[in-house]
């Protein structure tokens, strides 16, 4: 059976599902539930000083459905924590105490001066909690008072905060990063600059989920007006794996342990992130949706998977696909492929003719064959572009055929085995030309 | 009214084969997608608590919708080691489908039970036992009876690292699940299939042909094991209190399911062109619905009450009626008519409900009939124990944990009293037993 036990910069936890600090981990008796549920650890909602913030009396969250209501994309414009800091600390320490084996981190947020930092660490340290999360996160609200994502977008202020902080505790020192940034590798480089044992990300995106067509207002709304929240959810995942992977594989900060968070909702997610380079997987917005069961889900999927392709050990699993993210100008251009149509699966909706006919590269032809709609890529003019695989509502009807030996029907130039990239083809003004 | 005309062969050998093809066929990948993602994954959720075996529906179909139908099988036996024949042959509109909140908002319940055989199909496939015998405990437990009851007992015993030796009076083991359940609704030999994926597990000795009453005594079996469980069904027969019973032609709807269910070319099988069915359960509809596709051509169910009492499903009896069966209601039957010693007909009385007693009108008519089959329920027959244990009701009498008046015998499944006649129902009682009995066994 896989171990999935986990020890992330020290922290120990049974699995590396851990809850986000948000309203799940926000007092001892929702992280004791989730504990018993199977959680392996918690972030403990961010923390700050006295006097407590207050939250807003109205609705706090929005959100984006498909269909069938399925929670697609949540919004929240929720604070830090809106209790006591001392409530807060005497919950976490008699939590760890009884819960030793789960991994107990604790998110502060405070104002930018060492000395507010210095303060709280030692009364954090108190609690016996495993380590602290720097939450530079948070794009709403606290952001208008200097700290959260204000914080988290100048990457000098990271690593002052970081420096601080590692000065000032012996705890491991996580720094949570927003993805409100246009390089997210500027901010995790600070962080580890600073002297932080790890990076987690992402927190939340700047989002107004909707406009309401009577009020003429954004919603989530408060007495007819509204305000940009933060994002999160199961649409938030592709940008979070992205966020993760370039910290991954950027020269400086490479091999810095990361803990993935973003739109976590069931194993394959989690494991992904654990793929892109994640040592733990972070969970909010799933608990908030379906509670803290899916987390038997999780464990068991994980497991499944692991037994099947014989892996017994999470270390084995943590960056391996990292060595497959490349740049773009890397990728080979001699990698050929043709879109192809199962016809015994396609149903005749014709909306990879629409899709290629209209917007792509009128590669797929829409001639009656037998007296029947019948749907046939043209080799001749397909571009191998995807669309028509995204947009087929039948699963694998469209596959993506590579082709390993003859001529491109649509180029005319024969298959060539040989790697080559954007660097060095002759449309490229920067071209290197091999040296002779 | 003239010579019975009772035949085989009515149909060609394709029209056999359709006609006893799954009668709900297993989800595709993509169907097991879509159907799942339609589950709320409930709180506290109500079809887990319709479940006789509880079952955690939520989390295995989330673990479906996830890409891990392993899992997903593993959530399910873990509660009920026959989920795979349970998933096939489960009243599910009276249980975990009636209950689904999906039912409640539009009418249409998530698809529970074929979701359930998607996952168990799939371990099934693999051929492997999703759990392991803890260590051995040197205590041996008999069970008495290969059917749900028994089967479920001893896997749950078994991987507690008791040995279990199960004492079945007949060839085959399975109970009704070989030779009572509807031939369409377990096909391709599934029965077998899942007994050998039962006993997987290890550490249980199946004797078959061993009944207790002749070969065995029950008062042998508590010398010589530390406990006993008895799962042994119900093997007699309701009378019909008519005349001319035991002609010829009337027959007993559960032996003739059975031949149904083992015979290896249906066409061999003789079924009347006019049949008529005494019953209103599911073995009722089972043989009239069977009957039809044997070939029969008219196939009419008698029942004493109105649908709504009747014990078979609105989902069955709307089977029945699909496949060409008539259920006539509020008539019972009088006399069987005979002739040459063989039944020609059925007398029969228009029956009314007055201040709660049910009686007849005193009008009659006759029908024709090649066939008639008795399916008024089945008795258990308590002979084998020899007056040893206490009986409820004609059944025996346990407490909440299925133990019975002695101390170190347990009972479950149909020949228990208070149970509800179903395969789940037998596999939930033989669990719980089985963990009385590992307490028991354990102190
Ligand atoms: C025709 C028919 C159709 C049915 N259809 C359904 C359905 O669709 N869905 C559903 O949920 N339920 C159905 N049921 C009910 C269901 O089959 C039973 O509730 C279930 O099989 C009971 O399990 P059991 O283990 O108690 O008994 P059984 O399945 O009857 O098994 C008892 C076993 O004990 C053996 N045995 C009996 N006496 C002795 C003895 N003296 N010594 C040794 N062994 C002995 C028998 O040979 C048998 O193998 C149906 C029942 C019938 C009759
Ligand atoms: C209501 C709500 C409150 C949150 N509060 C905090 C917080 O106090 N501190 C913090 O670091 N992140 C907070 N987050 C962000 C989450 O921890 C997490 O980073 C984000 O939701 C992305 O993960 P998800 O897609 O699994 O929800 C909050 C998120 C939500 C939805
Ligand atoms: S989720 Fe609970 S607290 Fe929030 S609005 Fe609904 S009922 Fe009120
Ligand atoms: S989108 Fe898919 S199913 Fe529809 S016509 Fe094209 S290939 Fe066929
Ligand atoms: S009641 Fe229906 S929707 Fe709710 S958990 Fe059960 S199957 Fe899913």
């Amino acid at each position: 059976m896989a171990d999935l036990r986990t020890n992330f910069v020290g922290i120990k936890s049974p699995n590396p599902f851990w809850l986000a600090s948000a309203p799940p981990t926000d007092k001892e008796y929702n992280v004791v539930r989730a504990f018993k549920a199977g959680w392996g650890g918690v972030v403990w909602k961010t923390l700050g000083e006295d006097p407590h913030v207050v939250n807003v009396n109205g609705p706090r969250y929005g959100a984006i459905h498909s269909g069938d209501r399925r929670l697609l994309g949540l919004n929240n414009i929720e604070l830090i924590t809106d209790r006591p800091l001392q409530t807060n600390l005497d919950e976490i320490k008699r939590v760890k105490r009884e819960w030793s084996d789960r991994a107990m981190v604790v998110s502060l947020m405070v104002p930018c001066e060492e000395t507010n930092w210095a303060n709280i660490l030692k009364r954090v340290e108190e609690t016996d909690c495993d380590g602290v999360e720097l939450n530079f996160g948070c794009p709403h609200g606290m952001s208008e008072r200097g700290m959260g994502s204000a914080v988290g977008q100048v990457p000098e202020y990271i690593e002052m905060v970081a420096r601080w902080c590692k000065a000032n505790t012996r705890m491991p020192v996580i720094v949570k990063l927003t993805p409100n940034i246009t390089d997210i590798r500027k901010p995790a480089r600070a962080a580890k600059q600073g002297g932080a044992d790890a990076v987690s990300l992402i927190n939340t995106i700047n989002s107004i989920m909707s406009i309401n067509l009577d009020s003429f207002a954004p919603e989530p709304t408060i007495d007819g007006k509204g305000t940009h929240g933060g994002y999160c959810g199961p649409a938030v995942k592709p940008i979070a794996l992205s966020m993760v992977s370039e910290i991954a594989r950027d020269k400086e900060t490479q091999g810095m342990p990361i803990s993935g968070i973003g739109g976590i909702t069931n194993w394959r997610d989690a494991l992904e992130f654990i793929l892109i380079g994640a040592g733990t997987a972070q969970v909010c917005t799933a608990a908030m949706t379906y509670g803290f069961k899916i987390v038997q889900e999780m464990t068991s999927g994980l497991e499944q998977w692991m037994d099947e392709r014989g892996f017994s050990h999470l270390d084995e699993l943590i960056g391996k696909a990292v060595p497959n993210v490349t740049d773009w100008q890397y990728l080979n251009l001699n990698y050929i492929a043709k879109a192809h149509i199962d016809q015994d699966k396609c149903i005749q909706c014709g909306r990879c003719y629409a899709a290629c006919e209209d917007t792509s590269h009128q590669a797929i032809s829409n001639a009656p064959k037998n007296g029947k709609r019948h749907f046939e890529v043209i080799d001749e003019e397909c571009v191998a572009c995807n669309l028509c695989v995204e947009v087929c509502p039948v699963e694998s009807c469209i596959t993506m055929v590579q082709m390993t030996k003859g001529t491109d029907p649509r180029t005319g130039r024969k298959i060539d085995k040989k790697y080559a990239n954007w660097t060095t083809h002759p449309n490229n003004p920067a071209a290197k030309v091999a040296a002779e | 009214m003239g010579h019975p005309d009772i035949a085989g062969r009515r149909l060609s050998k394709d029209a056999y084969a359709k006609n006893f093809a799954d009668l709900h066929p297993p989800l595709s990948a993509h169907e097991a997608l879509v159907e799942s993602d339609r589950c709320y994954f409930c709180y506290d959720a109500p079809c887990q608590q319709a479940c006789p075996t509880s079952i955690d529906i939520p989390m295995f179909i989330r673990q479906i919708g996830a890409g891990n139908p392993l899992g997903a099988a593993e959530t399910i036996f873990e509660q009920n080691i026959l989920g795979g024949m349970c998933a096939r042959v489960c009243p599910t509109e009276t249980l975990c489908e009636e209950a689904c909140v999906r039912e409640t908002a539009e009418g249409k319940p998530v698809k529970i039970g074929l979701l359930q055989r998607y996952a168990t199909d799939a371990q099934m496939r693999t051929g492997r036992q999703p759990f392991q015998r803890a260590p051995a405990t040197g205590k041996s437990v008999a069970v008495v009876g290969a059917g749900p009851a028994g089967l479920a007992c001893a896997h749950r015993l078994a991987m507690h690292g008791h040995d279990v030796t199960i004492f079945e009076a007949r060839k085959k083991p399975g109970g009704l699940n070989e030779y009572g359940i509807a031939a369409y609704k377990s096909v391709d030999g599934f029965a077998q299939a899942e007994v050998d994926f039962v006993l997987g597990i290890g550490g249980i000795t199946v004797e078959r042909g061993k009944a207790l009453g002749k070969q065995i005594t029950l008062e042998g079996l508590r010398k010589e094991f530390d406990a006993v469980f008895l799962g042994m069904g119900l093997q007699g027969v309701n009378a019909l209190n008519s005349k001319h019973e035991a002609t010829d032609g009337v027959e007993d709807a559960v032996d003739y399911i059975a031949e149904i269910r083992q015979a290896k070319d249906l066409g061999k099988l003789k079924v009347g062109r006019n049949v008529l069915v005494i019953g209103g359960g599911m073995t009722a509809i089972d043989i009239a619905v069977q009957s039809k596709l044997l070939g029969a051509e008219d196939v009419t169910i008698l029942y004493r009450r109105g649908a709504e009492q009747m014990k078979a499903s609105g989902f069955e009896q709307q089977l029945a009626q699909t496949k060409g069966v008539k259920i006539k209601h509020w008539v019972s039957p009088r006399k069987v008519l005979a002739k040459d010693g063989k039944a020609i007909g059925l007398e029969c009385e228009y029956t009314e409900e007055k201040k709660g007693k049910l009686g007849g009108t005193g009008e009659t008519f006759r029908l024709k009939a090649d066939m008639i089959f008795k399916a008024i329920g089945q008795t258990f027959v308590p002979d084998p124990m020899k007056d040893a244990l206490v009986l409820d009701g004609g059944r025996i009498k346990v407490d909440a944990s299925r133990r019975t008046s002695l101390p170190d015998v347990w009972a479950g499944g149909d020949c228990a009293a208070g149970g509800q006649d179903l395969t789940v129902a037998a596999v939930d009682d033989g669990c719980r037993a089985a963990e009385s009995i590992h307490e028991f066994l354990s102190a």
